[in-house]
């Protein structure tokens, strides 16, 4: 926090400039709760809720990576399935070369971005719907190819080998943790990097592409970092889609199913926030869950919500809630507020004990 | 021989694509829309002209004739509701909206009509053929949607070209604002080419449906071979569709012919190569890039 000073009054603090509209201390204390309470999950609740959050910290991991892509860059992608299929199906890969399935995640987004990286250079050549489809046909074409190699299974499948040889229970607590500390590390990495100058970058191309140009931001390779990112992230979630299916079909590894629920939870819950298209995945299991012996029903509700709330509330349910409210959990952008204001930050009663530092004037 | 067979082919199913195609590319050069629902459109219209048609004692063969007016007036609708709420917010609401549009249609049917397969019914033509050659088919009803596909182009032509309506729909495609300006209720306007992209897309889906199996799902690869044909052919040209859809036809052919399974994929390249070489499509300008 930095305090500017009043020009003709030096001594006197004027206006703050913060990025919390709250003490950061209870974003700090709530989320080291959360990770814990969310780290021992598997040993305190049921199993069959263990195996629905591992679906929720997947369908974070992907949504948080298309928010990134489309909330904050712009690019909206109808094709990520590609990366989720090409992340599952390089872990069957180098399982099949013997290395230890849960080893492969970061081998499965490292994957992912050197395909990625020649790819950005035909799409980027597209704009808006034209881009959106073309990566469409990019995940096609990488079904196809998949498909046609028998070593990966071919279109009938192949069951992921290698396995840890553990208690099935052990070794479903231990796909639990890899889902959600790959959706832990990709939410906190997305929220440090919003926060980092390529945050600064989006928000300036966001906007106003126009005048961030030609005020020298490199935009293209601030958008092909992005996709990059996301790739990585999507192929990651993949990853752990295959250590928690096990078996591993094209059909069900490549399909638009996925592409259709990250868009809409990234709609309901928000695009352009990070809590959004969490809240969203939150709104989703809760109606798979409740619609469950429906069939589809859960996926034509779902989809008229998110028709809905793009067309009557453009900034999504948290984005609607936030600008109420002024409530950003995890805040990436500034706040300008007098003094008084200011006042009304309160500090919780634990961090009180801890007397301030000194804060250094911003000249 | 094989391969004249092999293009004959590619020549027909193009026929067909160009008619899928031809309302993708109207809605997106005139209201700069690119509506994902379009496949799923066509599915909904195969299955109205099923299911529907018959209870009005209408037969199948027939069915587009009232099917189609249907979709004109529903594509209005659409248009005048929906499409057009998102297009006042900004060109992404629209992809999602549309895309949102393109998953509720397919799992409705999914749980109306189950994934079973369905056909249009055509009586004793769908066996019919004329084979000049000994290994040379040409199947009447893909000639029919061929000779379909040309003759819609063609009316599309003359109505954009020769009518007053059509003037006032490319006036508002250049410069919707400036056509308000001049006493042009663009909406309106909006509404009418959406209605002629989704009569167009009607026939697409019941030709479909004449020709092969239908399910739910259908829509979405057959909306990705569309979008092949309007950027082969080039965004913004009839005529480029027609030639795009041919291309896309024959190079799918060509690959089916090498190995069943490469069918899609040389679809697939052929559209990246074309947008790695030439980005504006064939036939188009290269304004409409960006």
């Amino acid at each position: 926090m930095s305090v500017l000073t009043n020009a003709s009054n030096p001594g006197e603090g004027l206006l703050r400039v913060r990025r919390s509209t709250h003490s950061p201390v209870y974003t700090l204390v709530g989320s080291l709760v959360l990770v814990v309470l969310l780290t021992v999950a598997p040993w305190i609740v049921p199993a069959e809720w263990s195996a629905v959050l591992q679906n929720f910290f997947i369908l974070v991991t992907m949504a948080t990576m298309w928010n990134l892509l489309a909330g904050y860059a712009g690019m909206i992608s109808i094709g990520q399935q590609a990366f989720v299929g090409l992340g599952a199906y390089a872990t069957l890969f180098f399982a099949l070369k013997g290395v230890n399935p849960f080893y492969t995640i970061p081998l499965a987004a490292i994957t992912c971005l050197v395909i990625a990286y020649p790819v950005t250079f035909l799409l980027f050549r597209l704009r808006g719907g034209y881009f959106a489809v073309a990566t469409w046909v990019v995940a096609s074409t990488a079904g196809i190819i998949i498909v046609n190699q028998a070593y990966l299974g071919g279109g009938t499948g192949k069951l992921l080998p290698g396995m840890p040889n553990l208690a099935p229970r052990s070794l479903q607590h231990l796909i639990y943790l890899a889902t959600w500390a790959v959706a832990l590390a990709v939410v906190t990495a997305t929220y440090f990097l919003l926060r980092s100058r390529l945050g600064l970058v989006l928000a300036s191309i966001r906007d106003n592409e126009v005048s961030a140009r030609s005020s020298g931001t490199k935009v293209t390779s601030a958008r092909r970092l992005v996709f990059l990112i996301a790739a990585a992230g999507t192929g990651a979630a993949g990853a752990v889609l295959a250590l928690s299916q096990t078996y591993l079909q094209t059909g069900n590894e490549f399909n638009l199913q996925w592409a259709a629920e990250m868009l809409f939870v990234s709609m309901i819950g928000g695009l352009g926030t990070i809590e959004g298209p969490i809240l969203g995945c939150i709104i989703f299991f809760a109606l798979q869950q409740s619609l469950a012996q429906q069939g589809a029903w859960y996926l034509i509700i779902f989809g008229t919500i998110a028709v809905a709330v793009a067309i009557w509330q453009p900034r999504g349910l948290w984005g609607a809630f936030r600008d109420r409210f002024h409530v950003e959990l995890l805040p990436v952008g500034h706040w300008v507020g007098d003094r008084k204001s200011e006042m009304k930050v309160r500090r919780p009663w634990f961090a009180r004990l801890v007397p301030r530092g000194r804060k250094k004037p911003l000249t | 021989m094989i391969w004249l067979n092999v293009v004959i082919q590619g020549v027909l199913v193009g026929g067909f694509y160009a008619l899928f195609a031809c309302g993708l590319s109207l809605m997106f050069g005139v209201m700069r829309v690119i509506n994902l629902a379009h496949g799923d459109m066509a599915v909904v219209a195969a299955y109205v002209a099923v299911f529907l048609t018959p209870h009005a004692h209408i037969p199948e063969v027939w069915a587009f004739l009232v099917v189609a007016p249907l979709f004109g007036l529903v594509g209005y609708v659409v248009q005048r509701t929906l499409i057009q709420k998102s297009i006042d917010r900004d060109p992404f609401t629209t992809l999602l909206v549309t895309f949102g549009l393109s998953v509720i249609i397919e799992n409705l049917l999914l749980e109306i009509y189950s994934s079973n397969g369905q056909i249009v019914n055509v009586g004793e033509l769908i066996t019919k053929s004329w084979h000049p050659q000994t290994i040379i088919y040409i199947s009447y009803v893909s000639l029919a949607v061929l000779a379909a596909a040309v003759v819609v182009l063609a009316l599309l032509q003359l109505f954009l070209s020769k009518s007053g309506t059509g003037r006032l729909i490319r006036a508002v495609a250049d410069d919707h604002e400036a056509a308000q300006l001049s006493g042009t209720n663009y909406q309106h306007i909006f509404g009418i080419a959406a209605a002629i992209a989704f009569a167009t897309v009607a026939l697409a889906g019941i030709s479909y449906g004449m020709m092969t199996e239908f399910a739910p799902t259908s829509g979405g690869v057959n909306l990705l071979f569309a979008f092949e044909t309007v950027v082969i052919g080039g965004i913004g040209s009839l005529w480029g569709t027609l030639v795009g859809g041919i291309a896309l036809g024959v190079a799918q052919q060509f690959g089916a012919h090498i190995n069943p399974e490469y069918q899609v994929l040389a679809g697939n390249i052929l559209f990246l190569v074309v947008l790695a070489v030439r980005p504006q499509g064939l036939f188009g300008k290269k304004t409409a890039l960006s």
